[in-house]
């Protein structure tokens, strides 16, 4: 009886298990302790929630630059991460040429379009740049180079801000109409967090229908899957490939205004987090997957949120927040362990370029 | 002047030398077949033709003008079209959108409705799963996806690389009878095919291609009647 069992499973199967089973059994068993404490509130749990969708939603919008083209080149392009920053840090002088102005105080709505359309364009233009200077010569090439390329790509673009925009942590200033909260069927909720809960609703279903009702989205997947045939049917995939990065960088332009409406905070390289955490959503929800990124960053928002509190606090651990970028990392290497698949996508290696 | 017309054209991968001066034409609407075994170099032959491969050596021409000097998807646009060889539909999309992609370069909204209709009409099988994704399709209705593809272009040639493969003797018939019906009302195809018996069938003329190299050329009917052609692909 027991012979066959190991004759079936090897011993790393049996050993993956046994870790999976015991971090279900402490999760449990923290989240347990803490709710059994009762230190938190419903209203709490439920602001947990809400904060968690929308860092959440930011890192889906952001995820989604890392799946598109993952799902075109087959290639992560580890300075997405850096797309991100460009549109948010030069928008930031644009916020305060504005605050300063007095602009964005009588027109606060049009002040945030004109941030977006900065960050956007600023964005777009380095994932565009990007694809032309650092990936493009290397299409050929074997798949670990672009991504060393990448990675160099990403310090280049790092210290390229910190060259342009000084060193220092600046501070996005304040929407005087957006402090506070309003109120929702009955729930209360911060006028930053619901801003941003919307916008990416807006962007993400907007995205959806450009993927799959529209021409170039059409072509779009039709050279994801197979860029020879596509060519044969008259599609310029080249001009798909700048495509696909430019919408990526669109997203992750607009993810950075979010952003800052969450965090206030930016700096030359505030994008390496926010990035890795957004490739982990890639990741969890299935990379290559549109729909699978926009869950995958919405689960890691809530769990990122709920995570130190629910979990770690049960746990008796004395500042579980400050461990909250270990979940995501720690989710990050779960899940290529037990399920590289993500929740609804293909395995990473199965697809060649 | 021929509507295809290939001179002298020489194409590699890499180092390997997989075209050594192939010459041939296809007059406006005839069939016209290229017969030979695996490795010949039939599909290179098309893939030059499209543009996926360069030629390092020769021209292609098509009216006239030439078509070397254009990338593979402005060839589309040219008027030539490719049913590439084990059909490379876009299995994650429905059949629709395969047929819309077929049409991609179009932007004759009527003229392009009207067209997916006639395929429609032509392969009623596919109007039955106009909205499933295509990789659920058997293997002989992606052949008529992919033929069906190809038409969306309203191309002035169809390029078709080994129709037959992989498919039952009655969809084989099906796909060939087809072949036929389009070359009745007007469509000019070029069809490569390592099934020669078929293809000397409807085809007006052909080409024997061997490593290369183009070994006959003739009526379809001096080559089904040719000794070699007879020893080598016809089964004796
Ligand atoms: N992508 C490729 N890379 C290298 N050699 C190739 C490639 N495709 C085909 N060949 C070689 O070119 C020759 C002709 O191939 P092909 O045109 O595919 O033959 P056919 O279609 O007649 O079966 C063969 O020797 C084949 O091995
Ligand atoms: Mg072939």
């Amino acid at each position: 009886m027991l012979q066959r069992f190991f004759r079936k499973y090897d011993t790393t199967d049996i050993v993956m298990w046994l870790i999976g089973a015991a971090l279900a059994v402490i999760v449990i068993y923290g989240a347990a302790r803490t709710l059994a404490v009762g230190k938190y509130s419903s209203d709490v749990w439920r602001d947990f929630i809400i904060f968690g969708l929308a860092q959440g939603s930011v890192y889906a919008l952001i995820a989604l630059g890392y799946t598109l083209v993952y799902g075109i080149l087959f290639m992560i392009n580890f300075a997405h991460g850096e797309v991100f920053t460009g549109g948010v840090f030069t928008a930031y002088f644009v916020a305060v040429a504005l605050a300063n102005s007095g602009f964005s105080d009588e027109h606060w709505i049009l002040s945030l379009l004109i941030l977006l359309a900065v960050a956007v364009v600023v964005s777009m233009s380095v994932a565009v740049l990007l694809e032309r200077i650092a990936y493009r010569p290397l299409r050929n090439a074997p798949r670990l180079v672009p991504l060393i390329t990448a990675i160099g790509a990403s310090f280049f673009l790092q210290y390229t801000y910190r060259g342009l925009y000084g060193s220092g942590v600046k501070t996005y200033p304040d929407i005087k109409q957006l402090s506070g909260t309003w109120v929702f069927f009955g729930i209360r909720i911060l006028r930053t967090q619901a801003v941003v809960i919307v916008a990416s609703v807006v962007l993400m279903v907007g995205l959806y229908i450009y993927v799959q009702r529209t021409k170039a989205g059409k072509a779009m997947r039709a050279v994801a899957e197979d860029k020879e045939a596509a060519a044969l049917m008259g599609i310029d995939v080249d001009r798909v490939i700048v495509n696909t990065f430019a919408l990526g960088g669109a997203l992750a332009g607009a993810a950075g205004i979010l952003y800052a409406m969450l965090f206030k905070q930016v700096n030359a390289f505030m994008g390496f987090i926010p990035g890795i955490k957004a490739f982990t959503a890639a990741v969890l929800g299935g990379i290559g997957n549109v729909p699978g990124a926009m869950l995958g960053g919405l689960f890691l928002g809530i769990v990122e949120s709920l995570g130190p509190s629910l979990v770690l606090d049960g746990l008796g651990i004395r500042s579980p927040y400050q461990l909250k970028d270990a979940i995501a990392f720690l989710m990050l290497v779960l899940v290529l362990i037990f399920r590289p698949t993500g929740i609804l996508g293909e395995r990473l290696s199965e697809k060649k370029a | 002047m021929a509507l295809l017309e290939l001179e002298n054209v020489h194409s590699y991968y890499g180092n390997i030398h997989a075209l050594k001066g192939i010459s041939l034409t296809v007059e406006e609407g005839e069939v016209v077949t290229l017969i030979g075994a695996n490795g010949a170099g039939k599909s290179t032959t098309l893939k030059t033709i499209s543009g996926i491969l360069q030629p390092r050596q020769g021209v292609v021409r098509l009216e006239g003008r030439n078509l070397t000097e254009y990338k593979a998807h402005e060839i589309v646009s040219q008027g030539v079209i490719q049913v590439p060889e084990g059909r490379r539909i876009f299995s994650r999309l429905s059949v629709r959108e395969n047929l819309e992609m077929g049409a991609f370069t179009r932007k004759d909204t009527a003229g392009i409705k009207a067209d997916m209709e006639k395929v429609f009409t032509l392969f009623p099988r596919l109007l039955e799963r106009e909205n499933q994704v295509a990789g659920t399709l058997s293997g002989g209705e992606q052949q008529m996806l992919a033929t069906g593809r190809g038409l969306m272009a309203r191309p002035r040639i169809l390029l078709m690389d080994e129709p037959s493969m992989g498919l039952a003797p009655v969809l084989v018939d099906l796909i060939f009878d087809t072949i036929k019906e389009l070359n009745e009302e007007g469509m000019t195809i070029l069809l490569v095919e390592q099934n020669a018996l078929l293809a000397l069938d409807v085809a007006d003329r052909g080409y024997v291609l061997e490593t290369g190299t183009i070994v006959l050329a003739g009526s379809a009917k001096e080559l089904r009647e040719n000794p070699q052609v007879k020893e080598a692909y016809l089964g004796g």
